[in-house]
Order: C-alpha cells, then sequence, then structure tokens
C-alpha cells in the first residue's frame, strides 16, 4: 500500500458525468466523486426537503428511496447514483394535495419542528404504499433509525397507524 | 464535514477491481456498503487516495445452498440476509444476528464482506459468523485462499486480510441435526451496537450430551472472541442450570471489555454472562435435548 498523499497535495478533483433520475425527472451532472448525495441533493438540485444532520449515518434525517429502497444519503456519494433512481420527500405532494401520510403526519401532530420529518416520511412511505399491515411494534422497530428530537415518537406512531388503516 | 478528495473507480468485474487493488501505488479502499467506511471519510478520520467502488460486482451479491451450508457472496446486503428463507433455515444463528444489525436504512447498504472486513469488536455478524465456524474466500490477481474464521481477526478493526485482496464468499456450514444455536445482545436502543453480548452454537448426540460448544462474544475485547475456558465445562455433559451459570462465568471472566460512556467494563461483563446463560439455555432447548 503506498504511503497516502495528505489530501491538500492532491491533484486537483476529476469530475465524473452523473445521470440520475430524482423524482421521475433525469438530470445530468458533473460531479466530484466526493460529493455526498444529501449535499447533491441539496445544494445541486436545490431539493432542499432532504435535512442532513450528522452526516454520520445516524439521524436518518437525510433518508431517501434509492431505487425505492430507504438509505441514507449521507453515507452514499452522488456518483453512486449514477443510473439510479431517487426518491425525495418532494415527490410525496402531487397536484398541491398531500400524500396520505404527509396528511396524516399534519392530522395526528406528528411533527413539532420538522427537521426529523422528511427523513421520518421517506422511511415509511414505501410500508405504507405497499400496503402491508404493520403492529405498532413494527412501526416503532421501521424509525428506530430516525431520531426525532422534539416531537417525541407516540404520535409519529399514531400518524403512521392512521395513515395505513385510513 | 465532507470527504478529502480521492479518486473514484466502479469496476464492472472482479477481475478489474482485483487489478485495482493489486496497484500499491496508491493509497486504496474498497467501497462496499459504505456504512462504516463514508462516516469514517465524513469524520476525516479515513482519506484514501482512490476509492475502488465493488457495487457494480453484482455476480457477488447471492446466497446459493450448497449440501453441507450455505455460500454467501460478499456484497450480500444485510437485508438480503436477513429475508432469505435459506439463511433461516440452514444457518438461523446468522437470520438471529442480522436482524440486531443497525436499521432498515443501514441494513439495505451494508454488506455481508463489508461488516466482515471492517471488523468491529461490537458488531453481531462477524461474532455469528466466528460461532459458526464460517470460512472466508479471499481473491487477489495472484489467487484465491480460504481463510477460517479463526484466523480472520487480529486486534482492533484489523483483519489478515492483504491490502490487496477481496473478500468475495463466506461458508456457513450449516446446523447439524441436534444442534442449537442462540444470538443474544442488549443495547439500550434498538439497532445500536451492543454494550455486551453473545452467540452460541451447541451441538448433541441422540443422548443428549454436548458433542460441541462454540461460545463467542461481543464487544468483549478489541476483536471477536471465542471462549474456550466455558466451552470447556460444556462438551462432554449434559447441560443443567448449574452448568450453564457457570459456564457464562467462566466466559464473562475470560472477556476483556473496555470501560466507556455506554458501560464500565465490569457491568459490559455481567451483560456478557447473562447474554451467555440465556444463548445456552435457548441453544440447547433449540437442539430439541
Ligand atoms: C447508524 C449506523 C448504525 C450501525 N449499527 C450497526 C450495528 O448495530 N451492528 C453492526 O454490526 N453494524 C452496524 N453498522 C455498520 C454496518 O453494519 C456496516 O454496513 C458494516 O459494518 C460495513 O459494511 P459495508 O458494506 O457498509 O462496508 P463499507 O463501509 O463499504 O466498508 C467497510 C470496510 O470494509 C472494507 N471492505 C468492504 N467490502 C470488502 C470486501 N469485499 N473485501 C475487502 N474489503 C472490503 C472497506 O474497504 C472498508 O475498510 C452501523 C452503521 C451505521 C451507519
Ligand atoms: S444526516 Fe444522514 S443519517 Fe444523519
Ligand atoms: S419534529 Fe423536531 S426533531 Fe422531529
Amino acid at each position: 500500500m503506498g504511503c497516502a498523499k495528505p489530501p491538500n497535495e492532491r491533484e486537483s478533483k476529476i469530475m465524473v458525468k452523473v445521470t440520475i433520475e430524482i423524482n421521475d425527472v433525469v438530470h445530468d451532472a458533473d460531479v466530484d466523486p466526493r460529493l455526498l448525495l444529501c449535499d447533491f441533493l441539496r445544494h445541486d438540485v436545490r431539493l432542499t426537503g432532504t435535512h442532513v444532520g450528522c452526516e454520520q449515518g445516524s439521524c436518518g434525517a437525510c433518508t431517501v428511496l434509492f431505487d425505492e429502497l430507504p438509505v441514507r444519503s449521507c453515507t452514499m456519494l452522488a456518483v453512486q447514483a449514477d443510473g439510479h433512481a431517487v426518491r425525495t420527500v418532494e415527490s410525496l405532494a402531487r397536484d398541491g394535495g398531500l400524500s396520505k401520510l404527509q396528511q396524516s403526519f399534519t392530522d395526528c401532530h406528528a411533527l413539532q419542528c420538522g427537521f426529523c420529518t422528511p427523513g421520518m416520511l421517506m422511511t415509511l412511505t414505501p410500508l405504507v404504499e405497499s400496503g402491508q399491515r404493520l403492529s405498532d411494534a413494527e412501526i416503532r422497530e421501521a424509525i428506530s433509525g430516525n431520531l426525532c428530537r422534539c416531537t417525541g415518537y407516540q404520535q409519529i406512531v399514531d400518524a403512521t397507524r392512521h395513515a395505513l388503516d385510513g | 464535514m465532507k470527504p478529502a478528495s480521492f479518486e473514484y473507480v466502479a469496476p464492472a468485474t472482479v477481475p478489474e477491481a482485483l487489478h485495482l487493488l493489486a496497484d500499491d501505488t496508491v493509497d486504496s479502499k474498497v467501497l462496499a456498503g459504505g456504512q462504516s467506511l463514508i462516516p469514517l471519510m465524513n469524520l476525516r478520520l479515513a482519506a484514501p487516495e482512490r476509492l475502488i467502488d465493488i457495487n457494480n460486482l453484482r455476480d457477488l451479491a447471492y446466497i446459493r445452498d450448497d449440501i453441507n451450508g450455505l455460500h454467501i457472496g460478499a456484497m450480500t446486503r444485510h437485508t438480503d440476509v436477513l429475508a432469505s428463507t435459506s439463511v433461516r433455515q440452514m444457518t438461523p444463528l446468522l437470520h438471529e444476528a442480522a436482524g440486531f444489525v443497525a436499521h432498515s436504512q443501514v441494513r439495505n447498504r451494508g454488506t455481508l464482506g463489508g461488516t466482515l472486513a471492517h471488523a468491529d469488536a461490537a458488531a453481531e455478524i462477524p461474532v455469528a459468523l466466528l460461532a459458526s465456524n464460517a470460512v472466508i474466500t479471499a481473491r487477489s490477481i495472484e489467487g484465491e485462499r480460504q481463510i477460517s474464521v479463526e484466523d480472520f481477526f487480529q486486534g482492533y478493526f484489523s483483519t489478515t486480510l492483504r491490502a490487496d485482496e477481496l473478500i468475495v464468499d463466506v461458508f456457513l456450514p450449516a446446523m447439524p441435526p441436534h444442534g442449537g444455536s442462540a444470538f443474544n445482545e442488549f443495547s439500550r436502543r434498538r439497532g445500536d451496537y451492543a454494550i455486551g453480548g453473545a452467540a452460541v452454537v451447541l451441538v448433541f448426540d441422540d443422548q443428549g450430551i454436548c458433542e460441541s460448544a462454540r461460545v463467542a462474544l461481543l464487544a468483549a475485547g478489541p476483536q471477536p472472541v471465542r471462549a474456550p475456558a466455558s466451552e470447556g465445562l460444556l462438551v462432554g455433559h449434559r447441560l443443567d442450570g448449574e452448568l450453564i451459570l457457570a459456564a457464562a462465568k467462566a466466559a464473562a471472566s475470560s472477556a476483556n471489555p473496555v470501560t466507556s460512556i455506554h458501560g464500565s467494563a465490569e457491568y459490559r461483563r455481567a451483560v456478557i454472562e447473562e447474554m451467555v446463560a440465556r444463548g445456552l439455555r435457548e441453544a440447547t432447548q433449540r437442539a430439541g435435548v
């Protein structure tokens, strides 16, 4: 293994061309390999609904769907999304109307400051859309990787229950 | 807080990846699920010059039945391990352990090869593989070699894998008849790394005498470890409550956990003792003896 060059002495970045489908729209871009997917979404595509908290995979605020599966966009590079489909919280409301889950979050007071909400919604959306029956324990398990520091989890579980049953 | 600059390559085939890994003029790192490596890079605790992204190596993502056990490809995600019926039936310990790993978003990306190479003593899957007597296959441009899991871990976050080697496959022997296993851990929050835990695999003869015992401990020192003193007490005996408690005590006293904000060494040792005791009781019951 060669001795690593200190980062500040490394050659200037080589941009990589990517084609990423985001919320059903195809985006072509040149990205620096070290650009995180969350930062690409927020700063380059200007979709600021995806929130960034810890930037180390712990809080879940940055959760998006990657080929329909929830992942943390802070532990993925934008280059890795080349040729893949990403869905962010902006995809949920259609024709000005909230999705069933979003409406339930509003109705059941499942958000206070709203910081964790995009991550919660993107984690739960595939479960709600799949139409499966989930126990409260399974809902809690599903959001176990999403931290909420102000609302408390009970209303979030209630809202999910409401969306699943309603 | 972003990673330091690096060169990014995403080989399309295993041989291509191996050639890149063989280049020792560049400080390279393999990128699998990225669930350990990217956080480390975000924190600048790791700053490789080149990332070799192996996510396009789809032929390394498989779960294949063999007569004697299961072959699982290095790029198999934790989610797929957890969902696999073959894993649940043939190697129930791995299924149980994978259920404790992190959260769905992390499991959708994290891989079997990644968690092995990362070699965190508090990670569930390496400990389950140690208790299962797994065999790891590593490949380089020079060829392939099999590494017993016994010889794989080497101190804090270190393994005997060479820098030019890629983990490609893990073989897990199937649970024999009259065999039982159990994975137990205690953590403060669901999906967190454990304060302590244990993976247990017991095999009995048809008289109910313990023929072999493998007890591996979670978060019990710098690397995944077995507890030979505990195993020695079990082999050749029928397991009753008293023997189980003695074996759990022996395991705990061989453990070498560290004091941290999550718990003192003494507390962790007590947790490990209880997790071994629970594991031995469950494994015995599951073996049907
Ligand atoms: C919030 C959070 C919570 C977590 N909780 C847990 C937990 O409770 N329990 C747990 O066990 N894990 C946990 N993890 C870690 C997770 O399981 C990781 O997926 C795993 O440790 C590493 O796998 P990876 O595929 O993501 O590897 P990567 O992060 O891509 O790589 C890790 C290391 O392995 C090397 N590597 C990867 N694949 C190979 C290969 N095939 N051959 C050679 N080297 C390779 C890389 O170069 C790197 O050094 C957590 C992660 C996060 C972000
Ligand atoms: S910002 Fe990605 S998990 Fe916290
Ligand atoms: S609503 Fe404020 S953190 Fe969850």
